[in-house]
């Protein structure tokens, strides 16, 4: 198994450039946060690997097969996304059963386990799901669909924190047991930035970062102090931002620590929120 | 064991650390089973190959050993090699940062010593 190779992909929708000459891999196995504001890309991305829409120009290869409209590429990948493609009158437990034919290694009885676990009565219909529900019920199916591939689109919406927490331990669960790759788009990256293995930022079309979280990390770090002695140390540095509490105050830089820290202030980790605010800023 | 996920130390390094506390306080025995990558990784949330890297830090060390098809084993000796480097790393880990508080609130070196008697009577 090769990933998913994106290869020069371009899309315009009219003449707003949705993605401009994206290359990108998705190795097998890894789990990948993808990562922009509202617009960026995302899911135009995301759709244009499962052959929901069309790029302009550029090609999709999965494990070495152009994926356009091809079947036996598609079937390796799994799309969970905000849109839904029931029908609204079919029961979730119908939707089970329909899911086994076209994804024939969807475990079922994994399914049901996970719908307990979720508390989802699967003798609902589509349509009388709440928002949260909805949600819940597609990432059951993604969790449980078994393609090499699982792609998921702002998954957590609407989930009240419980479910959001116990849908990160099934997915890390499932994972460990039975390892795959998963794209994880979303623009909370204080969540999932523990869970992910490589980061994948865009802003615009364009990719911006494209590496291991771990050296994202690793890329910058906070001090915390005094607002004087944090003035004087941040002075001539690449500052990310400032936070001020009375005569206190933190600041997020980038770069690397050079040398010993004057006494008295304190070192944090880097803010990824304030990293990514900050780099898909105009 | 707890990951502080706001601390500037990488997560791997943490887990490290607790595995080796947890061997020290005698809740991991020697010659006994740790949790597997999976419960680490379901229980901290965090990516499985965060926990696979901090687990061969100790494995490099000869704290762990693998068996095949089992999981990850405390090797005999472990606390006492681990005794041993905590034991290098008092002076950096503690003695420096006692000695900057102390300075900073101009507590006199017999003060400390006398604190520090004072702590061992207890």
């Amino acid at each position: 198994m090769t990933g998913i190779e994106i290869k020069n992909v371009s899309k315009n929708y009219g003449n707003v450039q949705a993605l401009s000459n994206i290359n990108l891999t998705f190795e097998s196995d890894k789990i990948y946060g993808l990562l922009g504001r509202n617009g960026a890309g995302k899911s135009t991305l995301l759709n244009i690997i499962t052959s929901r829409i069309f790029a302009d120009s550029g090609e999709v290869l999965i494990d070495g097969i152009p994926a356009k409209d091809n079947d036996r590429a598609l079937k390796k990948v799994y799309l969970m996304s905000e849109k839904n493609f029931y029908p609204g009158r079919m029961k979730i437990k119908e939707v089970f059963k329909w899911t086994r034919q076209f994804y024939p290694d969807f475990d079922e009885d994994y399914a049901y386990k996970l719908a307990e676990r979720f508390e989802l009565n699967t003798g609902k219909s589509v349509k009388s799901l709440s928002t949260g529900y909805n949600s819940i019920f597609k990432l059951i199916i993604a969790l449980s669909v078994n393609t090499p591939y699982v792609l998921l689109d702002e998954p957590v919406l609407g989930l009240d924190a419980n479910h959001r927490e116990l849908f990160y331990k099934v997915l890390l669960e499932k994972y460990s047991q039975s390892p795959c790759t998963i794209v994880i788009s979303t623009h909370l990256i204080e969540e999932v930035s523990n869970i992910i293995e490589n980061i994948i930022i865009i802003k615009k079309g364009r990719i911006i970062k494209n590496e291991t979280c771990e050296s994202l990390l690793a890329s910058g770090y906070s001090v915390a102090g005094t607002a004087a002695k944090v003035d004087a140390y941040i002075a001539g540095r690449n500052v990310l931002g400032v936070d001020n509490l009375g005569g206190l105050k933190q600041a997020y830089l980038l770069g690397k620590i050079d040398g010993e820290l004057p006494e008295g202030i304190e070192l944090g980790k880097l803010d990824l929120q304030k990293l990514f605010i900050q780099l898909t800023n105009q | 064991m707890q990951i502080d996920f706001e601390s500037n130390k990488p997560i791997f390094l943490q887990i490290a650390e607790g595995i080796e506390d947890a061997i020290l306080s005698g809740a991991f025995a020697e010659e006994s089973q740790i949790p597997s990558i999976t419960e680490f990784s379901v229980n901290y949330k965090i990516n499985p190959a965060t926990a696979l890297k901090g687990i061969n830090i100790l494995v490099e060390e000869g704290i762990l050993y693998k068996k095949r098809g089992i999981g990850m084993f405390v090797k005999e000796g472990a606390t006492r090699q681990l005794k041993q480097k905590r034991k290098e790393q008092f002076f950096d880990n503690y003695i420096l940062g006692l000695v900057a508080e102390a300075k900073r609130l101009e507590l006199s070196e017999e003060d400390v010593k006398n604190m520090i008697e004072r702590g061992f009577k207890k």
